[in-house]
């Protein structure tokens, strides 16, 4: 039995309503009570924590692990590797590999690369169209067995809303749900930021809000039609966080996530116009490439919204997707990041 | 026998122009690194710029059009997108200032094998240019160049943004038709949403003091300009749909090209439509004001935002846009020299006296 204490930490634990000063006791790797710091014990290892936050492992619904197919941007070993450094200790795979994740095999391949790799654990998505072409429905019932968290054609939206409805009844006999990329293709239509004032100014092409609420409005009729299980992925507008209210107070069985970079920044960014950092950095300017993301940053009542009006008990956290091209626009060069995820970036910004 | 009295004048030209332009108590472009919008430019910094194009434009008219002040320095140009007026109008302005031109295409380079922006522009900066004149198709890539090379950058065009020194020539042709810009009505007609010529002219002119209206199909406005969001655009211009009741009585009429190779489809039902609604015929010419001027950056699709009899008529001064564009152009990469620190400076006034006193041929 090994006995370790972490000291001087502040401890966050929203499953517990902790928000406080305490030393935590972990008994082979597992919560066992709490300290107070002039208390005393006998331990096998002690951790100083001090003026860090010590919380419970975080678990990221939305990762690109990228194998197999494209390894030279992303293995499995490296996304969790970066998952873990940063405090995720759980994640979820996007099945837009190559080839995509159409059967009980690929879920396979991914769950024992992840168990190899021995850093978080895994759960991939399967995708809701044969090779996300929106064609004809994947297998899901087989894949759901194979392991199977949820399935999505991520990257892009099931657009036939004959086949997502029908993807959404298959919900019913699996019980995982379906998660649609909120993005009316059409109305994007290649935006590289969110359409406002800023894309104006700036010469670029937007991204309406109805782009993404447009989408979400037809999943959320679509879901109440067939009973099925909906999630809608990294939503972030003001008008989404409206039509998901209201799909709560009818009792939809509708679930949704948002990026931690949807409820910090906003279009501001994208025109350099704003603190670079903290202290003595310089502001970055405009046309900052590590502003590209899908969907766009927003606007600032946009990301009031998401913090202010999210449903209780719909909390669930998203990390941006850490594809090098939402890293990079066309004008920039690309940047090879290995391991660019959420838990990087906190850590780098820490 | 003129010739060799012109290169002499041309020297003394020079003087009295170097010698004015250091008399002034503060100059504007004090500090100035690049040029890649109007917007964050001054008013005086604006007017320095058509002062300066004056006397370039008097050196333009001498026969021998050659003067030594940035000899020995280079002046690259660097167009990833496809230039006849702009490309030539720099080489023009560098040559005659005496500095020496590379001109990169993106074809036939090495960005046809993959290298990106930076590294070419790395690249060319060790191979010895001073300052890069650069246009791409990309809004912003002349500021991810200037942030990450230590280069002074001028934009002679990115994506959709902007196009600082078309509008400065706009203006400065605006300015030697009515001898000032302040308080003049200038309509901007087409194509709002792709044009950086609309961009910068919207930024320089009303620094100028003049009162700004764009006007095209809704389909082709900032979206931030139509209803709903119409206290968001983020120029102090006006927007009017209507091009019969916008083109009273105003004094300039610019319409923009329509362009083609960006049409996307279903924005426009037809060029007919556009024509009909938006082309400047000689007719609406008629309810701007008498003495108005019809502008155009070129090239023209005569026939559908102009019609050929307006485009080489009266009003017209598209080709004093032109050769405007040389003296501008001029007078931009002078006082950036002149101001960018670091960079090498131009010739100064008594290097200009003596390498004409030693050689008097030397301004050939």
């Amino acid at each position: 039995m090994t006995r370790t204490r972490i000291r001087n930490g502040r401890l966050i634990d929203p499953s517990q309503r902790r928000d406080e000063v305490v030393d935590v006791v972990l008994v082979d790797g597992r919560v066992d009570g709490y300290l107070g710091a002039t208390e005393t014990g006998q331990f096998d290892r002690e951790i100083d924590a001090m003026g860090l936050i010590v919380a419970p492992g975080f678990v990221d619904l939305h990762t690109h692990l990228r194998e197999p197919g494209f390894e030279d941007k992303e293995t499995v070993a490296t996304g969790t590797h970066a998952a873990v450094a940063g405090g995720f200790t759980t994640v979820c795979a996007m099945p837009n590999t190559n080839p995509t994740m159409d059967t009980a095999n690929d879920i396979v391949f991914v769950i024992e690369a992840g168990r190899r790799a021995g850093f978080a654990r895994v759960y991939p998505l399967g995708t809701v169209t044969r090779g996300e072409q929106g064609k004809a429905l994947s297998d899901t019932s087989e894949m759901a067995q194979a392991g199977a968290i949820a399935f999505s054609d991520d990257g892009r939206p099931v657009y036939d809303a004959r086949l997502m409805r029908y993807a959404l009844t298959n919900s019913l006999k699996h019980h995982k749900p379906i998660v649609n990329h909120c993005e009316e293709p059409q109305i994007a239509d290649g935006g590289v930021m969110h359409e406002g004032r800023i894309s104006d100014l700036l010469g670029l092409k937007g991204q309406p809000a109805a782009a993404e609420e447009v989408m979400i409005a037809r999943d959320i009729e679509l879901a109440r039609q067939t009973g099925g299980r909906l999630h809608l992925a990294h939503i972030s507008t003001e008008g989404s966080v409206k039509l998901l209210r209201a799909a709560k107070r009818d009792g939809l069985p509708v679930t949704a996530e948002v990026t931690p970079h949807h409820l910090t920044m906003t279009e501001e960014w994208v025109l350099g116009n704003v603190d670079g950092g903290g202290g003595t950095s310089p502001r970055p300017g405009p046309y900052d490439t590590r502003t590209k993301v899908n969907p766009p940053l927003r606007r600032e009542e946009d990301r009031q919204a998401m913090v202010a009006r999210w449903p209780r008990g719909w909390w669930t956290s998203s990390p941006p997707t850490t594809r090098r091209t939402a890293l990079s626009t066309r004008t920039a060069p690309t940047t090879r990041r290995r391991s660019a995820s959420l838990g990087s970036r906190l850590r780098s910004a820490a | 026998m003129g010739a060799r009295e012109e290169g002499f004048d041309v020297a003394k030209l020079m003087t009295d122009l170097v010698a004015s332009l250091r008399s002034e108590a503060a100059p504007p472009w004090e500090g100035r690194r690049h040029v890649l919008d109007l917007d964050d430019f001054s008013r005086a910094e604006i007017e320095r710029v058509l002062e300066t194009s004056d006397r370039m434009k008097e050196i333009l008219a001498r026969p021998i059009r050659k003067v030594p002040t940035l000899r020995g320095r280079s002046v690259l140009n660097l167009f990833y997108e496809a230039s006849t007026r702009t490309r030539v109008s720099f080489e023009v302005a560098a040559k005659t200032l005496g500095a020496d031109v590379i001109n990169v295409a993106a074809s036939g380079s090495s960005v046809e094998k993959g290298e990106t922006l930076l590294d070419t522009v790395r690249t060319l900066k060790a191979l010895g240019a001073d300052m890069l004149v650069v246009r791409h198709k990309d809004s912003g890539a002349p500021y991810t160049v200037a942030q990450h090379v230590d280069l002074p950058v001028v934009n002679a065009g990115d994506g959709l943004h902007a196009h600082p020194t078309q509008a400065l020539l706009d203006a400065y042709t605006m300015r030697e038709r009515f001898g000032h810009v302040d308080g003049l009505r200038v309509l901007i007609i087409g194509d709002i949403t792709h044009s950086r010529v609309a961009r910068s002219n919207a930024w320089g002119l009303a620094k100028l003091g003049a009162e700004v209206t764009f006007c095209g199909p809704p389909n082709l406005l900032p979206p931030t300009g139509l209803c709903g969001e119409k206290s968001k655009m983020p120029w102090p211009v006006r927007v009017e749909l209507d091009l019969d009741r916008a083109i009273e009585g105003v004094d300039v009429v610019m319409p923009l090209r329509v362009q083609l190779e960006r049409q996307e489809g279903n924005r426009l039902a037809s060029l007919r439509e556009y024509a009909r609604d938006y082309g400047i015929t000689r007719q609406r010419v008629a309810h701007a004001a008498p003495h108005a001027i019809v502008m155009h950056p070129g090239p023209m699709n005569e026939g559908v935002e102009i019609d050929a009899d307006v485009a080489h008529g009266d009003h017209s001064v598209v080709q004093d846009q032109v050769t405007n564009g040389v003296a501008v152009r001029m007078a931009v990469l002078y006082l950036l020299f002149s101001s960018a620190p670091g960079t090498r400076q131009p010739l100064d006034r008594n290097g200009l006296v003596s390498a004409n006193g030693r050689n008097g041929k030397e301004a050939h």
